[in-house]
């Protein structure tokens, strides 16, 4: 399965069609933003930003102007996701966690916080590769091909994956 | 599609790209929680390009800046002032020949340029006479590095002919390519270009506009 960002080139670094550095993170901070959120909750999702744009910076001048710098940056920000919850050693609280309110009836609203808690939960809960692709999917927005792209693996692995992470989601979240 | 002991995929799909919900207390639906991540990812960025251009990691950084003239465009690299560009030239095409002829790694800090913009806010206020900036002549050729050194040499207040840089450049005969390579100065008013008139004492040209170069020439009392 050939990459499609082949993120290393032989050729000089100048005058390579890249687009400033500024264009692609203005381009890219928000969706690999939502995606850290997702992938490592809002409290880490600062640490991890800065450490994939810097990395992303680094390799920035190898990159091949055609790439799906898309699916590459996503691939850093992954790494350092994964990183992340390893340095912990636990799985992530992305969500809105209860907090000690007044004693009043839940309004709809609410309620819908409260599920939402419990399905984000739930993706924190998903192996590695299934969270991955969920995150990529729907947070992301990525289409299957770049998922793969991005995980460095077969689109029909990055189907698998997804399917399976979308089927614990429901069983794991009440009706 | 109804799972027995869950929710629909369907409502899980629309749930998961609502996106989690870190905003809370704004305690809308999806336009504001989408707004407060799009805020955040902006506040992100802002600390990332400040934080690589000061630890040196990206090659140039630029800002906008008053003037008035309007919003000045200045770029440098780690060795000095890199371009200064006029208002009517398009950002994004300035910023895309940076990054093909020097680096792509170019990032929006404007705390890199502060000393520029102090100097330049001194100039147009009448209480500086020299830059002691460093600068970065890597957009400039050869043959144009002799000119505007020349230029550089003009004094506060003064001015020389096109014939003279040239001559001072060492291409006594080249007043028309001088004229070409003033045209060209990446970094017009601290690189005084606007103090090259011709012989006849007429303005000349100028690539930010005879006007321009009239106000400059007012300001230091050379007209």
């Amino acid at each position: 399965m050939p990459r499609r960002y082949a993120g290393v080139s032989a050729t000089h670094p100048r005058d390579n069609g890249l687009p400033p550095f500024q264009r692609f993170l203005d381009a890219e901070r928000e969706v690999v933003w939502r995606y850290l959120v997702a992938q490592v909750g809002a409290a880490e999702a600062e640490d991890c930003f800065q450490e994939t744009f810097m990395a992303a910076l680094r390799a920035y001048p190898r990159l091949r102007a055609q790439s799906n710098m898309r699916a590459w940056v996503l691939t850093i920000a992954q790494h350092k996701a994964l990183d992340a919850h390893r340095a912990r050693g636990r799985r992530p609280q992305p969500i809105a966690e209860q907090d000690g309110r007044e004693d009043t009836a839940p309004s709809a609203q609410e309620q819908l916080l409260a599920r939402e808690g419990e399905l984000w939960q739930a993706v924190a809960a998903l192996p590695d590769r299934q969270r991955s692709a969920v995150v990529l999917r729907y947070v992301a927005d990525l289409p299957h091909r770049e998922i793969a792209a991005a995980m460095d693996c077969s689109v029909e692995a990055a189907r698998r994956s997804l399917h399976e992470g979308l089927t614990k989601l429901r069983k794991a979240v009440p009706a | 599609m109804s799972g027995r002991n869950g929710t629909t995929v369907e409502q899980i799909e629309q749930a998961l790209r609502r996106g989690p919900a870190h905003s809370r207390e704004s305690g809308a639906g999806r336009g504001a929680r989408k707004d407060a991540a799009a805020e955040a990812a902006l506040a992100a960025a802002q600390r990332l390009s400040e934080r690589v251009s000061e630890q040196g990691l990206a090659d140039i950084s630029y800002a906008p800046v008053d003037s008035p003239f309007g919003e000045l465009l200045l770029a440098a690299s780690e060795q000095g002032l890199l371009r200064l560009a006029f208002p009517e030239e398009d950002e994004d095409a300035v910023l895309e020949r940076l990054a093909a002829r020097v680096s792509p790694r170019i990032v929006q800090a404007p705390a890199r340029l502060d000393r520029v913009r102090r100097e330049l806010d001194e100039y147009f206020e009448g209480r500086r006479r020299a830059f002691e900036l460093p600068l970065d002549w890597t957009l400039v050729g050869t043959f144009g590095r002799r000119v505007l050194g020349a230029t550089a040499q003009i004094p506060y207040g003064r001015v020389a002919t096109y014939t003279e840089v040239a001559a001072e450049a060492g291409s006594p005969r080249g007043s028309r390519a001088a004229g070409n390579a003033l045209g060209a100065n990446p970094i017009p008013i601290v690189v005084p270009c606007h103090r090259v008139l011709r012989g006849s004492g007429a303005l000349g040209g100028y690539a930010g506009g005879l006007p321009r170069k009239q106000f400059l020439l007012e300001l230091e009392g050379a007209r």
